[in-house]
């Protein structure tokens, strides 16, 4: 609602048909609850630039946690001020309040645009406001409109006893917190980082060298901090502020705590060449930020003559640079698992977040040929077999529509499924490595066993042998 | 404090045995073929193992376990070929003789990430090697992409690899080509170490040839059959009327 429409006596929840009547030439808009959450989404990005602390409220509020933060914008008034007039400047009807809860802010804001309440001082800013500004269901706002109680003082003066058994506990929090008496924790939108440092510009920034520039002495300062601290970051973010209020953030992780400026542009700069839509400045920045959104304590490294420290850190360094660009879940390492069933004995994991792990790999038995092969299918695929006795291995196989005569055959290998973690009872399979006529091996099993279990056995290609 | 560190870097490389006294050249432990890669196959290069079926990869793996010596070897492979000749096993590397915590893997969406994963993982000295796995003939990888991944592996000595299956033969800058396909065991009842029919189709130091050759799991080297292996029809000359190399057929089925 903006003024203009109010100068019409329009109001929200009225019927279409007597708006139109009033105004003959409405243009009517389908409500559009989608875009409207995304604009929303949008200008809450922009909000960052005051307080990474930032959170929805409903579907048309936003709620700033700015404790710490106000001195930076010249006070409360100021900062304020600043808040209402950048958003109104885009075109935008706003209504603000600042208050020391969430919800005496958010009821203000709402109901007392403007207002600023003195640490304290919620229970007299609120005292006026109507009981709907206490975000209550409609069904106890009705309830108190027809008991008489039409502002917040006026219920805050009945007993809370007599409240609790009329309405319940729930709406004595809600007043309690309206009253500044409790408050109740918002939760931000974004990650709330451990660290952050960020560079405002007088004037917008558009060439590329000169944001990389800024993004190395963002990273300088930043690892200033985290060396005072003893502590690495494993997760950095980096966020654009466009001067026309679109926000941009990239983010990467690393497999160690880094707390190289020089590294983290580097990485950085792998980051933002992968980028699919690549980095818009339109007219330009006017903030960048470096955010380290996990730390983790840094170790200083002990020099030992045997080790190979510098291996393991270009490693770690090319597994940054490869997640960077394509995907952390793309860069993988292989982990051992404590089971026999073949396909779930080793994992490959994300390598930078591969976590430290006692088992051990099975050592090959030496003298044996390889009884595992190199490829494995992700999922068993199955064949049409041919087999000389029903326990045997097949003497012919169809896979993928070419027939394979099998010439050469080891097995079985009898694996019994794990019944102990399973609910339903799982076939037991018999392995069988298979040569063919031209000297392809395969590895093959049968599902179920003949006439001991309750299936029809069928056969699979499990993986090839090199 | 640092200054030590340099220092004492300064004093292990003194110490460190030269990472190849063999002037850049692994022997493979077969030695025909080493006879005829003048000494082992070159470190700090590309070369090329065109697969016919699964030895290929097995081949490649075991080229770049000996290259790699004791340093990590990074094995890129594009979702395609998982799905189609199944995913690098960490239990099937393992029983190879290829320690699998000294592998890394990664998974890239198409041939322009994995060519551009392997650039960049060429620039890392702490590899060993690095298998590049190109499904088919993409047009990104043309006689340019295969001459700059010959640049990154000379730059910081990695060694390359391509992986190729299901590929025309086409020009390229590497150092050999390998035609591989699974070689037949010897005898009806022996079941024998992994086996390759293996054709140095190209080598721009010496000769070019075709051999058996057997991996042995156990060192991680290649040998030659035995004599009696040797007789056993294991090896087809290769024929002169059509291409050495074509594809399985495929039947209808």
């Amino acid at each position: 609602m903006d003024a203009r429409a109010a100068a019409l006596k329009l109001h929200p929840g009225m019927a279409l048909a007597s708006a139109r009547a009033m105004v003959r030439a409405l243009d009517v808009v389908e409500a559009d609850p989608a875009a409207d959450a995304k604009l929303l989404g949008q200008i809450a990005d922009w909000c960052d630039r005051f307080t990474p602390f930032v959170a929805i409220d409903r579907f048309d509020g936003l709620l700033l946690d700015v404790t710490g933060a106000t001195h930076l914008f010249g006070g409360e008034e100021k900062m304020l001020a600043q808040i209402r007039a950048k958003i109104a400047a885009q075109g935008f009807v706003v209504r603000g309040a600042l208050a020391g809860t969430a919800a005496a802010a958010r009821a203000l804001a709402r109901y007392a645009d403007g207002t600023i309440a003195a640490s304290g001082e919620e229970a007299k800013a609120t005292a006026f406001l109507p009981v709907a500004a206490l975000d209550l269901e409609p069904r106890d706002t009705h309830a108190l409109k027809r008991a008489g109680l039409k502002t917040i003082a006026q219920v805050a003066g009945r007993g809370r006893g007599e409240l609790n058994a009329r309405f319940g506990k729930t709406f004595v929090f809600k007043l309690d917190r309206a009253l500044g008496l409790g408050e109740q924790p918002i939760s931000p939108r974004r990650i709330l980082p451990d660290l952050l440092v960020e560079h405002r510009f007088a004037d917008p920034v558009v060439a590329e060298d000169f944001i990389a520039g800024t993004l190395l002495s963002l990273g300088r300062s930043l690892c200033g901090v985290l060396e005072e601290r003893g502590q690495g970051a494993r997760f950095l973010e980096a966020s654009f502020f466009r001067t026309d209020g679109v926000v941009r953030h990239i983010a990467f992780e690393t497999a160690r705590p880094l707390r190289e400026a020089e590294t983290i542009a580097r990485l950085f700069r792998a980051r933002l060449d992968a980028l699919a839509d690549p980095l818009d400045p339109g007219f330009g920045f006017d903030l960048v930020r470096l955010a380290a959104l996990h730390v983790e304590r840094l170790v200083p490294e002990s020099v030992g003559l045997g080790a190979r420290p510098d291996e393991d850190k270009e490693i770690a360094f090319l597994i940054d640079r490869l997640a960077a660009r394509f995907g952390s879940h793309r860069v993988l390492s292989f982990q051992a698992q404590d089971t026999h069933i073949p396909e779930a004995a080793a994992v490959a994991v994300p390598a930078q977040h591969a976590p430290e792990t006692k088992i051990a790999f099975e050592p090959r038995l030496a003298g044996e040929v390889p009884r595992r092969p190199l490829r494995m299918m992700e999922k068993p695929e199955p064949i049409d077999v041919m087999a000389q006795v029903p326990d045997g291995p097949p003497l012919r196989f169809r896979w993928r529509r070419v027939l394979h005569a099998v010439t050469r055959a080891e097995g079985p290998e009898r694996i019994a499924m794990e019944w102990w973690k399973n609910q339903s009872p799982q076939p037991t399979r018999d392995y069988f490595r298979v040569e063919d006529e031209a000297g392809r091996r395969f590895w093959l099993y049968r599902d179920g066993l003949y006439g001991r279990e309750p299936f029809s056995p069928r056969w699979y290609v499990h993986g090839l042998f090199a | 404090m640092s200054r030590n560190l340099h220092a004492l870097a300064g004093i292990r490389q003194l110490l460190a045995p030269a990472a190849d006294p063999d002037g850049g050249r692994t022997p493979l432990g077969h030695a025909q073929a080493d006879r005829a890669l003048r000494g082992g196959l070159m470190c700090g290069a590309l070369h090329e193992v065109f697969a016919a079926d699964a030895a290929g990869s097995g081949f490649a793996a075991a080229l770049a376990r000996r290259a790699a010596g004791s340093k990590r070897l990074l094995w890129i492979v594009q979702d395609y070929s998982a799905l189609e000749h199944g995913q690098v096993s960490a239990t099937g590397l393992a029983e190879f003789g290829i320690d699998p915590t000294a592998v890394l893997l990664m998974r890239a969406a198409n041939a322009t990430d994995a060519l551009r994963a392997g650039a960049d993982a060429l620039c890392c000295s702490a590899l060993g090697a690095v298998i590049v796995e190109i499904p088919g003939n993409p047009k990104i990888l043309d006689l340019v992409a295969s001459r700059r991944l010959v640049l990154g592996a000379q730059a910081k000595g990695v060694t390359a690899f391509l992986l190729r299956s299901e590929a025309e033969i086409e020009p390229s800058a590497a150092q050999t080509r390998w035609l591989v396909r699974s070689g037949r065991s010897p005898g009806i009842d022996d079941w024998g170490s992994p086996r390759f029919d293996a054709e140095l189709s190209r080598n721009r130091q010496g000769e070019t040839g075709r051999w058996m050759m057997e991996w042995c799991c156990d060192d991680g080297a290649f040998r030659g059959l035995s004599e009696q292996a040797a007789h056993s029809g294991a090896v087809v000359s290769p024929a002169s009327d059509r291409p050495a190399f074509a594809p399985p057929q495929r039947r209808a089925g």
